[in-house]
């Protein structure tokens, strides 16, 4: 069992697994083994939970040994973002203000992965709250990029993006407010995919920014993101906004898109070639379009004149929902609490004031700046108002074409404390990714080649609301046709 | 709005608005799953999502959204087609979540009014709106810096009451609060107990010379937790108002407690005056949609209200208005009342026999839907139509109305136990009015000049008969016998 080997998918080690030809547990160890020795210098667990994993695995065998199915993803080891609610586990969203929190809960995510079967190795570092592009925010320490450890991983979901790439689970778990799934992915050179907005449940992730926030898979292949995805979806009684639609038939439609794309009409929008963006990055994208093209879709340009209106929208909106999801870490009830407050206000201020990083402080008063009574309509009320232009623009383009595809990330990974001097300059890393979530419309990244320096690229497509199955079909078709899925970043074992 | 009957200010005009919250009484809470029952050990009735752990989300419970609907419906509100929740910001121990869920700019109804009387006057008092919203714990402070929260009550369905300034006096502003307590029983959302804090309210009070247009300042009185609370809390504010307007001082705009107690309201002193709540629409619940189908069901089942009652007791039922309102003040009393007339006694000796027997022998009138109950509606029922058709007197009826209730019996029970069966025989009757005018020669004689002595021979009868004799007969024998 190599973790690194082409074979180390869902697609090979599920079926295996329920074959009883492969032992779950042989694969737990396989990958617990290879955490121990890589990830002192990659960072990207927070918390590795062997016992957990072994008893899982265990737990699957005696199944399979029973004539028992365990699910679709029977012993396939998964690292769990920090932000989602393990029962029993600590979880701290990388922040020290949920310093010893143990949910006494499951999040409905875990939960359904766990039911089909999936071996969680630990949990995986973020940025705190999922507040940023870097994983430099996290609490508990930064994760490297494994192509070049000189580099951030991307954020918030960095953790997730740097396990996947190299090879410390199978695939992971991630959450995306404003491509935190889509933006490491891209930079560590794996899949991704943020979903509709209530196809997969919030419930047990901790939020960021409610209306915002979309939890979603990472994998090494188009097919493995959308087995997790298949899992992972579906009406949840405890989301109130999670969908009923059925869950589509993901997996199938990665693989349809191995026959090609006749018939798809692929939308290219002016406004994402926007100054600014990587020559290099750029040179993928339009390659990326013709190899698309090649397999038999229909390249068609579109515009998505309010593009330029989401950075300012977003941050309008996710800092808001932010202050305001963030108002219950008061060290009254759970978490981190200030030894020995002398009053209430005090208990409150101090508990806040140490246990908050710098970027959910920045977060929670500009959020509490946008929501102030009578400043309302200036600031929230107008970017409702704007989200919903940025909607319609993507309904308008959907009338055209069948998915979207453009870039991911406007520039390759960058160097660690490049960007932390200049929050706005971190902001604009979202500029590409941003106006789906607050659309609400999916979006998967997948590897698209690389710079000369060797640091991955991503490919981002879009689909039409529920349009996850068109999404999948065209990522399928290009990673079909290409090899940049097959490449490994080097082993680091133990270089620091 | 009609005239106050109570006592006017000869020179103010009072000016009241009132906020009332009444908890509904659903099984689980307003967004999660934890049982509402009250007065559980501290902590015991709880889940993630009522505590605001991290990640948990809320989901409406349906049941409170009917009973907020039924509110609406019987105050005769606008129900929203469509309403959606806000975020209400602020930090309180006894708030998990560092907002509270409530209704702000969307509230589910609109308008509509409280109707009541006052001394038998009509009153009308205009609402605002009806939101519904989540509530908050309990803080409890146990010894000098040490303090515990309870979050058994977080959660629970709410609606507040909001109503428009039309209240003019502290007894009205009590009678508001006890018509509204009356509209939750009869609709069956809730249990209205000021006391346990199920029904709470806050005034607003100001006060205006006669005659003014503009609002005079407000002060708002909370801690009020029994309706004769209200009552004094408001009527010690229109005092104590008065008294700083005629000194020329002014009113400060700020929130008094009432201190039961001391029979006074007091500054809160707290920094509330400024807060800013943040409201923003809640992105974890989407827009609540009520639509015609789903109201037209709940109207359907909504029940007879106390006005309609009252309608009904004092139209067809020919009831006075004071025993009219008597019998609707509670859901269990005109219900109790219904079933006895049902049972084929007539209205008004029904109304009687409620009202001056049965209610003074409970001291909660909701014990008359219970169903252990020592008289029930059909036994009442038999006992009356027993003195109609003039089995027993009235009298005697009253003395084995006092067996049933003593010994859960029935009245043809103990009548036929006790042999109680009034004599109506006219030839034993006749035999015994005979020996009574046989042995008061003297007052046989006298009776053509003094016919006031038939009390005197009934009586002498009745005696004889061990008050079994039916009066009516004995008069008429008597007068042909003596005339």
């Amino acid at each position: 069992m190599d973790p690194r080997a082409a074979t180390s998918t869902i697609a090979s080690i599920a079926p295996a697994v329920r074959a009883g030809k492969v032992r779950a547990r042989e694969v737990a160890d396989a990958y617990l083994e290879r955490i121990a020795r890589e990830d002192a210098a990659l960072g990207c667990y927070v918390r590795v939970d062997a016992e957990g994993a072994r008893r899982s695995a265990d737990a699957v065998d005696a199944a399979v040994k029973a004539g028992r199915d365990p699910g679709p993803l029977a012993g396939v080891p998964l690292g769990i973002k920090d932000i989602f609610c393990t029962k029993g586990v600590e979880t701290t969203c990388a922040s020290k203000i949920l310093r010893g929190f143990v949910p006494p809960y499951e999040s409905t995510v875990t939960a359904r992965l766990a039911g089909a079967g999936a071996v969680s190795l630990g949990k995986l570092n973020m940025d705190e709250f999922a507040m940023g592009s870097s994983n430099e925010n996290s609490a508990v320490g930064t994760v490297k990029n494994p192509w070049s450890l000189a580099h951030v991983p991307g954020g918030s979901s960095g953790g997730s993006a740097a396990a996947v790439a190299a090879s410390l689970c199978v695939g992971a778990t991630g959450t995306d407010t404003g491509g935190s799934i889509r933006q490491p992915a891209a930079l560590c050179g794996v899949v991704g995919i943020k979903p509709t907005y209530g196809r997969v449940s919030r419930y047990g992730v901790i939020a960021f920014a409610s209306s915002l926030d979309h939890p979603g898979p990472f994998a090494r292949t188009v097919e493995d993101t959308a087995t997790l995805l298949e899992v992972m979806s579906g009406l949840d009684p405890l989301d109130a906004t999670s969908v009923p639609q059925p869950v589509g038939a993901y997996a199938k439609a990665a693989r349809a898109g191995r026959e090609g794309l006749n018939g798809v009409r692929v939308g290219v929008p002016a406004e994402y070639f926007a100054a600014g963006m990587d020559p290099e990055i750029e040179a993928a994208v339009r390659a990326a379009h013709d190899e698309l093209a090649r397999a038999g879709a229909k390249l068609v340009p579109v515009s998505l004149p309010h593009t330029k209106y989401a950075i300012a929208t977003y941050y309008l909106v996710c800092t808001a929902e932010a202050s305001s999801n963030l108002a219950r870490y008061d060290g009254v009830k759970y978490g981190a609490r200030t030894a020995d407050p002398k009053s209430l206000e005090e208990l409150y201020s101090r508990t806040r004031g140490e246990g908050f990083g710098r970027e959910p402080k920045r977060r929670i008063m500009l959020g509490t700046y946008v929501l102030r009574s009578g400043y309302y309509e200036a600031y929230y009320g107008k970017a409702l108002r704007a989200r919903r232009k940025i909607a319609d623009d993507f309904t308008a383009a959907f009338s055209q074409c069948d998915v979207l595809v453009t870039a991911t990330s406007p520039v390759p990974a960058f160097k660690f404390g490049e960007r932390m001097g200049d929050p706005l300059q971190m902001y604009l890393a979202d500029v590409l990714t941003v106006a789906p979530n607050l659309a609400g419309i999916p979006a998967l990244a997948l590897p698209c080649g690389f710079t000369k320096a060797g640091l991955p690229i991503g490919l981002q497509v879009m689909g039409p609301p529920l349009g996850e199955e068109a999404c999948f079909r065209v990522a399928g078709a290009y990673e079909s046709r290409t090899q940049w899925h097959e490449r490994r970043p080097p082993d680091v074992g133990g270089a620091r | 709005m009609s005239a106050p009957a109570t006592a006017m200010h000869p020179k103010y005009e009072v000016v009241i608005g009132l906020e009332v919250h009444v908890q509904l009484a659903t099984k689980s809470k307003v967004f999660s799953w934890s049982s509402t029952a009250f007065g559980a050990e501290p902590n015991t009735q709880t889940d993630p999502v009522c505590l605001g752990m991290p990640g948990t989300l809320p989901v409406l419970n349906a049941g409170a959204v009917e009973a907020a609907v039924r509110l609406g419906l019987a105050a005769g509100c606008a129900i929203r087609p469509r309403c959606r929740f806000s975020r209400k910001h602020y930090f309180y121990p006894d708030l998990p979540k560092g907002f509270q869920i409530s209704q702000f700019d969307e509230p589910i109804c609109e308008g509509g009014a409280i109707k009541f009387r006052l001394h038998g006057e009509p009153h009308s008092v205009r609402l605002t709106r009806i939101h519904m919203e989540e509530d908050a714990g309990k803080n409890l402070h146990a010894a000098a810096g040490v303090s515990f929260v309870d979050y058994n009550r977080a959660g629970v369905p709410l609606c507040e009451i909001v109503s428009e300034p039309d209240v003019r006096s502290a007894e009205e502003a009590a009678e508001y609060v006890r018509a509204i307590r009356a509209l939750v029983r009869y609709l069956g959302i809730g249990d209205g107990n000021m006391e346990e804090g199920s029904l709470r309210c806050d005034a607003n009070v100001s006060l205006r010379l006669h005659g003014a247009k503009e609002y005079g300042t407000k002060a708002e009185i909370k801690n009020m937790n029994s309706f004769k609370n209200v009552r004094d809390a408001v009527e010690y504010e229109v005092k104590r108002q008065a008294s700083l307007l005629d000194k020329g001082e002014r009113v400060v705009q700020e929130t008094r407690l009432w201190d039961a107690s001391r029979g006074v309201t007091q500054s809160m002193r707290s920094k509330e005056q400024a807060h800013d709540y943040k409201y923003f629409p809640e992105p974890d619940l989407p827009p609540l949609v009520v639509d015609e189908a789903y109201l037209a069901q709940v109207r359907a089942s909504q029940p007879e209200l106390p006005e309609d009652r009252f309608a009904r007791y004092t139209g067809k039922d020919g009831l006075s208005p004071q025993d009219a309102g008597v019998l609707v003040a509670d859901r269990e009393t005109a219900a109790y009342f219904d079933a006895v007339v049902k049972a084929g006694a007539p209205g008004k000796k029904a109304a009687n026999w409620v009202i001056n027997e049965v209610l003074a022998r409970v001291a909660d009138p909701r014990a008359l839907g219970g169903a252990d109950l020592a008289v029930p509606a059909a036994a009442l029922a038999e006992l009356v139509n027993l003195i109609e058709g003039g089995t027993l007197s009235g009298k005697l009826g009253k003395d084995v109305f006092a067996k049933m209730w003593a010994e859960k019996r029935t009245a043809g029970d103990i009548v036929k136990a006790e042999g109680l069966t009034q004599v109506s025989d006219t030839g034993a009757l006749e035999e015994a009015c005979k020996r009574v005018v046989a042995a008061n020669p003297e007052e046989a004689a006298r009776f053509k000049d003094t016919p006031k002595l038939m009390g005197f021979f009934v009586g002498a009868v009745m005696k004889e008969t061990g008050g079994k004799a039916n009066p009516k007969a004995v008069n008429e024998i008597l007068r042909r016998l003596l005339g």
